[in-house]
């Protein structure tokens, strides 16, 4: 998996690419935090690069999530893939995340 | 839950037939898409829609993942055994014939497998109703009664695995194992509707195909070679 980070203050945006499962989701883990703790007021999470993702990235996602709101910044995630938008459906955590299409409705969401 | 409240109460044993695929790996994560990708393959062959074939291959990888992080707890050296059944329908016309496979009898529909196979062996052709996957480890065991899901109104990081395979598989069970270390086995049942209008809609899919195996009716030793995995018999631990 890469990691594509961009850390504007304003609007903050991580991009994944590959799967996302135990094996990496660590180093998913890690640039979320290093992300959140430069307090953006929104942080992106784009998915449109990621196939697959197990329970490992979405409790990722979940700590993230939790972060972010301590911090009062917004976590948006946009482009889930078919695969991963089921695991969210399956956990129920599709009504828990801001979810967008794309990258253009995320930034204005 | 209400996924889980419709699946039906049913008995899951590890067949006496040998698997017709077994893996042993490492508990390492680097072999977690390995694993999927194998699984998923196999489910296709075996009439999977693609989205069923996802499903399978998830549950796998939530099991893997529990066995390294939990069973484990992260060891790289740890032993993992991933085997695969075709399941038959013995409830439907179109049994094993006996010679081609060794299908596990379907676990979703109780019944004497042997009666549904032809007296013509060789004749009936094995079309898979669903495939029964058994995951055995070496590590620490726990009570089977213990592993539930947790509450998915707790909003928190983690505990979603077991959650997640008992939400896509049609029976799941963990048993212990005799010489040691857990058993997960879960099966899944093919939707032929699904899998017939997948074929319409994207007919450049490769098509499944009757699975085919050993001939062996000799009962299987186990990813060990341990006696414990003879007999078939083992003692169903029912999953909510």
């Amino acid at each position: 998996m890469k990691l594509h980070v961009d850390q504007n203050p304003e609007l903050a945006t991580i991009t994944p690419e590959g799967e996302v499962d135990l094996n990496v989701s660590r180093d998913f883990q890690l640039a979320l935090r290093q992300t959140i703790d430069q307090k953006p007021s929104k942080l992106v999470v784009d998915l449109s690069q990621v196939p697959y993702m197990d329970s490992s990235g979405v409790a990722t996602l979940v700590d993230a999530l939790q972060q972010a709101r301590k911090i009062g910044s917004e976590l948006v995630i946009c482009g889930m893939q078919p695969k991963v938008l089921s695991i969210f459906e399956i956990t129920r955590l599709n009504d828990v995340f801001k979810i967008v299409k794309t990258l253009d409705e995320a930034r204005l969401a | 839950m209400e996924e889980q409240a419709k699946k039906p109460v049913v008995q899951l044993v590890l067949p006496a037939e040998p698997p017709h695929i077994r893996v042993e790996m490492f508990s390492q994560p680097r072999y977690l898409s390995g694993a999927r990708d194998l699984v998923s393959a196999v489910a296709r062959r075996f009439g999977f829609d693609e989205g069923a074939c996802g499903q399978i291959a998830l549950a796998v990888d939530e099991a893997l993942c529990n066995i390294i992080r939990h069973g484990y707890d992260r060891r790289a050296d740890g032993k993992i055994w991933i085997m695969v059944w075709p399941i038959q329908d013995s409830s439907a016309g179109a049994g094993c014939c006996g010679d081609c496979c060794s299908s596990a009898a379907d676990p979703l529909f109780p019944g004497d497998a042997a009666a549904s196979r032809s007296d013509e062996p060789g004749l009936a052709e094995c079309e898979p109703t669903g495939i029964l996957i058994a995951i055995e480890d070496e590590a620490k065991q726990v009570d089977p009664s213990l592993i539930k899901s947790r509450d998915l109104e707790d909003i928190r990081p983690g505990g979603l695995g077991v959650f997640i395979i008992q939400s896509v598989m049609d029976a799941v069970a963990y048993q212990h194992r005799d010489t040691g270390g857990m058993r997960l086995l879960m099966a899944k049942r093919t939707d032929p509707e699904a899998a017939r209008k997948e074929r319409l809609e994207h007919p450049d899919l490769e098509l499944s195909e009757p699975s085919s195996g050993s001939s062996s009716s000799e009962p299987s030793s186990g990813p060990d070679g341990s006696p414990g995995h003879t007999s078939g018999a083992h003692p169903t631990q029912e999953r909510p």
